[in-house]
Formats: structure tokens, C-alpha cells, sequence
């Protein structure tokens, strides 16, 4: 596993490290609060209904990658990636909301989890199949391309999705064309109960990368300085017109596929050995470490964040239900 | 105005809209330097470039999916299937991805999926089937099927202009054996609404596609033969269906026929049959009958794939009993 330590990559371009490491702690956090309430709150009392698909654990990828993106390149999270929707402005008001089917969510009602998009935003809603946004990213890709746009799109997905036809038919698409679409894997080693072995006999899914003429590489994907290095370097490889780049972040999920899920198929040693990786903690440690923030300090975010979620939840709690009446709306343009 | 031929009509309508509209662009199989499996495309790689005329890998999915990301931007893609039996590989795109994203997240996806169909060209079982139904029951889509050559320009701009996804059925046999007067100026034929392909007072043959030309057929034999008047109403779109086209010719009528060429469970036929049920019950004088192909796959061999299209005789027979009833 290519880790890359702060140290190695200190001469290179984009945020500062401390401006990684600051901004990295504070979107991590934000969204492990927020899924916290969402998982281990709101869906125990019996607030939020279906599915509940939390990253806890995996924060760094979708941050990371997140603090790559310009503000106009177009974001196709998956179900794992809340801290690309907080980098982009979307409240955990607008979130818990979503989540419980108000009108004050991004779909207002008519999807619930992650299943959110915003056009203005330029992020894109995943559908429940895996892997079906990856050729939708790549035309996204190539009509940027087309139009001589300096954007580009950035397109997650799990291990899980790549054994799915879509990811393999997207990719050779944007790869042919050259198109500006940097691919964010999170392998977390399971696809819902299923361990990767069993989804794949390759070692590792960069190893597909150079079937379809494409470079991959394999990050520590718990690791925020690591995450934005490597996607700034798909970044602009993608933005300079050489076509897609894959990156394959190695974590894990801790906790089950969804809420419902205690994960008791994974082997216990696992839970305890990737807690000693828990990203979020592993910023608190470069923070103070560099110097960059001091205990006071942290705590003191960390605090906010906690005061920031408790008001997006009333707000949210205060917003109400979608009317039946608007059922039949916007199934076509004009629909009544 | 000078009469062309269905296929011409078709490449003459997204020719004028990619001239009038830059953000109009096509991607498929074999569609640039071949110019398209039936050559709808011909010509236009010269004149639009690669970037228009995108000749993509054997991968429906990525077809489709690539034409929903490429709409966000707010360009207008067509997607062409090369034949509408390879659309299944495209299927989770379209009723997943593109039909629901307006409704999910206020997206919408303005994009047209071209889809050849129909059998009566001894395709055998991939490359003649009328998978239309499979659509027609998609909230979010809409499904157009045009019979002539003026309908087949007027509807393909206005799918290429429609602001949610479109599924464009081109009917092969028509392509080369049908030619109509078409305006060289500019304009539509809304999508959503009927046409009357024949006046009559006796008996409605709702239709489309192909079928409409067996329905003119049995329709001038049952006049001359047997003094019936035959009405035929040519659907031209399936989704949304114009219902009021629809009742209006039954209740004038009292007796009705629908027509397709599509298997008969589970086909259009049953929804329309459904539909005069409960909202004509009181016009009617007989039951409404389905006419469709059999529920087999579409064969090969001429005289099987002969005996599974309907036809004129098949049409007029159960006319003639419906007539009597």
C-alpha cells in the first residue's frame, strides 16, 4: 500500500498540509457527528425509516477527494460520501431532513439517505443499483471535454460496484473518449456481508485500471493527506485532457452495510485493528503533532460541530412532511 | 415540398436540430464513418464532427448512461440503439436512471433514445422485436412511435426539444417503403397526440407503427366488400397516450379494434382495452378486441415469422365478427 506521509509530499501543489489537515478534521468530524445522530440516534428512536448507509470509518476518502474539487467540477458521490455533499455547502439541516422524508431535505421527500442530489451544487444522486452512475459520470465527463470546459468529474464507488457491467462499460467509454473523470474507489473490503475475495481474484481493483488503458494506484484510504495527494494527482492528469485515472482507497467500514446490520460476519479482530486507523483521530493526532491546533483547539471544534448538529436537528425536526397532494408532480416537466 | 422516404425524414430531423441547436449531439454504434446500421446518420460525421457524432464501444448501458450525465449539462443527446432488441442491455439506465431523476431531485434529463423496431424483415429474434410495453409502463418516460414520413420528422424534433427522456421507436420495414410530402421549413408534430390516419363511422382500429399501413389495407377491403366504415387512429405516441383521441373515435363508432404488432400479453393493448372499458363502457355495442402477435418469440423462418405478424386477413376476420356481433 502506497501510503504517502505528509513529509513526502510536502513540495507538492494544491492546499498546504496544514490546510488539508484543518479543513479535513473539521468536514470528517462534521459528517461522523452527523451520521452518528442519524445511525445510532434518529434511527433507533424511530425517526428515520429505510436505509441508513453511514461512512463512519471511511471519512477520509470523500474529504480528502472533496478538497480537491473545484467548486464547478461535478461530484457523483456514493452512498458512503456525506462529507462531499458538507464541502459543497449542503447543511446537516438539509440532511437530517432528507433523511426523515421532510420537505426541508435536498429531495424533499421523494428519496430518502443518500439518495440526494443537487443540480446548483453540480452532485449528482446515485440510484440504488451499484455502479450505474459511472457511465452517467462519464458522459458527464465527456460533454465537459466536449464543450472545452477547464471541469471535470469525480465519480465514487465501493468495491462492491465493480463487478457490476455499468462500472466496466463506463469506464472503457470515458477511457476511449479521454475523458476528464477521476475514479474514487472506497474498498472497504466487504460488499454488504461479502468479502472481497469473493468479489474479485485480482489482489487489488487499481489492478483493472490498465484493462482499460488508465493509470491506478492504490492509497491508504484512512489517511487524509494520502486521499488528496493521489486524487489531486488523477486530478490534474484528468484536467490536463490525458482521461480517466483510478484511485482505489484501502479502509474499512466500521460499522454494518446499513443500521440494521451489526456486521457480525466480520471477524473481531478487525473492528479493534481499524480503530487504531480511525481517521478522524488520525487528523487530531497531525494537528497536534505539526503544531497546527492545540487540545483547546480541537475540542473547541469538535464542540461547535456538536451545537452546529443539535440546531440542523431542530430545524429539521421542525420541517414538515411532504403533502400528499404533491404526489404526482414533476414526473414530467409540467406534471400536476 | 418533395415526398421522402420514413428513414430520410428522421435523418432530416436531427440534421436540422443539430444545426439549429449545438448542444444536440448523437452516440451509438457504428454511427459516425459508417454512418449508423441503417444509415440514419449518414453524412454527418463530415458535417458535425466527432465530437456530435460519437461512435461509441458495443456497450448500451454506457450509451444510455453517458446521454443522462451529458443532459445534466443541459445538452440535448440522442442515444441510438442499433437495433430496439439490444435496449434490454440499456434497460436499468432508462427506467432507473434517466425516467426517475426529474422526480427524485428536480434533474431533469432531456435526451432521446432511438430504438429500430418491428419485425416483417426475416431478422429472427434479436433484430425484429416491439419491446415498446416494456416502456409504455415507466412513469417518467415518454414513448413515441411514428408511421409516416411527416410524423417521423415532426416527432423526432419534438423528442430532440422535449424536456424529459423520450423513447423513439423507428419502425424498420418503414424506413425504406414508406415516402411522404415533407416540409423542407421548420416544424413539429406534438408529442402526446393521436392522429386520424382514416375517417370512418362503423368500427376504430386503434394503432401505430407499421400496423397502420395492414389496418388501411383491411380497411379498403372491408369498405369495398362488406360497406364497413373503418376509422383508424394512428397513436403516434404511446406515452403519454391521448386518450381523448382515443374515446372520441369510440364513442363515435361504438366497436373497437386495437392493433399492434407487439405480443399480445401484457402489450398496449390491453391498457387502451382497459381504458375504453371504464370510460366508453356505455358507447360500446361490442367487446373490445385485441389483435397482436402471438406470445412466442419472433421467428426466423418466413413462413413462421408470416404467421406470427398480424395482418390484413387476421384484421378483416375478426372486423368481420365484431361487425356481426
Amino acid at each position: 500500500m502506497a501510503a504517502v506521509r505528509p513529509a513526502e509530499v510536502e513540495a507538492e501543489v494544491g492546499l498546504r498540509l496544514e490546510e488539508i489537515a484543518r479543513r479535513g478534521h473539521y468536514f470528517m468530524a462534521l459528517q461522523r457527528e452527523v451520521e452518528d445522530r442519524i445511525e445510532r440516534k434518529l434511527y433507533r428512536q424511530g425517526k428515520i425509516l429505510g436505509g441508513v448507509y453511514v461512512g463512519r470509518g471511511q471519512e477520509a476518502i470523500c474529504v480528502g477527494a472533496g478538497l480537491v474539487a473545484d467548486a464547478d467540477d461535478w461530484l457523483y458521490p456514493c452512498h458512503r460520501d456525506l462529507g462531499l455533499y458538507l464541502i459543497r455547502g449542503v447543511s446537516p439541516a438539509e440532511i437530517f431532513a432528507q433523511y426523515m422524508g421532510r420537505v426541508g431535505g435536498l429531495t424533499r421527500g421523494r428519496e430518502g439517505n443518500m439518495h440526494m442530489g443537487d443540480l446548483k451544487r453540480k452532485i449528482v444522486a446515485i440510484i440504488s443499483a451499484m455502479a450505474a452512475s459511472v457511465p452517467v459520470a462519464a458522459g458527464t465527463a465527456m460533454g465537459l471535454k466536449f464543450r472545452r470546459s477547464p471541469n471535470i468529474v469525480f465519480n465514487f464507488f465501493g468495491d462492491g460496484a465493480t463487478s457490476r457491467g455499468d462500472w466496466h462499460e463506463g469506464i472503457n467509454l470515458a477511457a476511449v473518449q479521454k475523458a476528464p473523470l477521476v475514479l474514487i474507489c472506497n474498498n472497504n473490503m466487504y460488499a454488504y456481508s461479502t468479502p472481497i475475495e469473493k468479489q474479485m481474484a485480482c489482489k487489488d481493483v487499481a489492478d483493472r485500471a490498465p484493462g482499460y488503458g488508465i493509470p491506478g494506484e492504490v492509497v491508504d484510504g484512512n489517511d487524509v493527506f494520502a486521499v488528496y495527494h493521489a486524487v489531486k494527482r488523477a486530478a490534474d492528469h484528468a484536467r490536463a485532457g490525458r482521461g480517466p485515472y483510478l484511485v482505489e482507497c484501502k479502509t474499512f467500514r466500521m460499522t454494518g452495510h446499513s443500521a440494521h446490520d451489526g456486521g457480525d460476519y466480520v471477524p473481531e479482530h478487525m473492528w479493534a485493528e481499524w480503530e487504531t486507523k480511525d481517521p478522524v483521530r488520525r487528523a487530531e493526532r497531525a494537528l497536534l503533532e505539526n503544531g497546527w491546533a492545540t487540545l483547546d483547539q480541537i475540542q473547541s471544534t469538535l464542540a461547535n460541530i456538536k451545537r452546529e448538529a443539535d440546531e440542523a436537528l431542530e430545524w429539521a425536526e421542525a420541517s414538515p412532511y411532504p403533502d400528499p397532494s404533491s404526489l404526482t408532480l414533476d414526473v414530467y416537466e409540467g406534471s400536476r | 415540398m418533395a415526398a421522402i422516404t420514413y428513414l430520410e425524414a428522421i435523418r432530416q430531423g436531427i440534421w436540422e436540430e443539430m444545426e439549429r441547436d449545438p448542444d444536440v449531439f448523437c452516440l451509438g454504434e457504428d454511427i459516425g464513418v459508417y454512418g449508423g446500421a441503417f444509415k440514419i446518420t449518414q453524412g454527418m460525421l463530415d458535417r458535425f464532427g466527432e465530437e456530435r457524432i460519437v461512435d461509441t464501444p458495443i456497450a448500451e448501458s454506457a450509451i444510455v448512461g453517458a446521454a443522462i450525465g451529458a443532459s445534466f449539462l443541459g445538452m440535448r443527446p440522442i442515444a441510438e440503439m442499433q437495433f430496439s432488441d439490444f435496449i434490454t442491455c440499456g434497460f436499468d439506465q432508462i427506467v432507473n436512471f434517466a425516467a426517475k431523476t426529474r422526480y427524485r431531485w428536480n434533474a431533469p434529463a432531456p435526451l432521446v433514445v432511438r430504438a429500430p423496431s418491428g419485425g416483417g424483415i426475416h431478422g429472427g429474434p434479436y433484430h425484429s422485436q416491439n419491446p415498446e410495453a416494456w416502456f409504455v409502463r415507466v412513469p417518467g418516460l415518454k414513448v413515441v412511435e411514428p408511421a409516416t414520413a411527416y410524423d417521423a420528422k415532426g416527432l423526432i424534433k419534438s423528442a430532440i426539444r422535449d424536456n424529459d427522456p423520450v423513447i423513439f421507436f423507428e419502425h424498420k420495414k418503414l424506413y425504406r417503403s414508406i415516402k411522404g410530402e415533407v416540409p423542407e421549413t421548420d416544424y413539429t408534430v406534438p408529442l402526446g397526440k393521436a392522429r386520424v390516419h382514416r375517417e370512418g363511422r362503423d368500427m376504430t382500429v386503434i394503432t401505430y407503427g407499421a400496423m397502420v399501413y395492414v389496418a388501411a389495407e383491411a380497411a379498403e377491403v372491408l369498405e369495398r366488400e362488406d360497406g364497413l366504415s373503418i376509422e383508424i387512429i394512428d397513436l403516434r405516441t404511446l406515452l403519454p397516450i391521448d386518450e381523448e383521441a382515443i374515446l372520441a373515435s369510440v364513442k363515435k363508432c361504438s366497436k373497437a379494434i386495437v392493433l399492434h404488432e407487439d405480443t399480445l400479453t401484457g402489450g398496449v393493448g390491453g391498457e387502451i382495452s382497459a381504458r375504453i372499458n371504464e370510460k366508453a363502457f356505455e358507447y360500446l355495442d361490442g367487446p373490445v378486441l385485441r389483435i397482436a402477435a402471438p406470445d412466442t418469440p419472433v421467428p426466423f423462418s418466413p413462413p413462421l415469422e408470416e404467421a406470427f405478424l398480424p395482418n390484413k386477413d387476421k384484421l378483416i376476420a375478426k372486423a368481420r365478427w365484431l361487425a356481426a356481433y
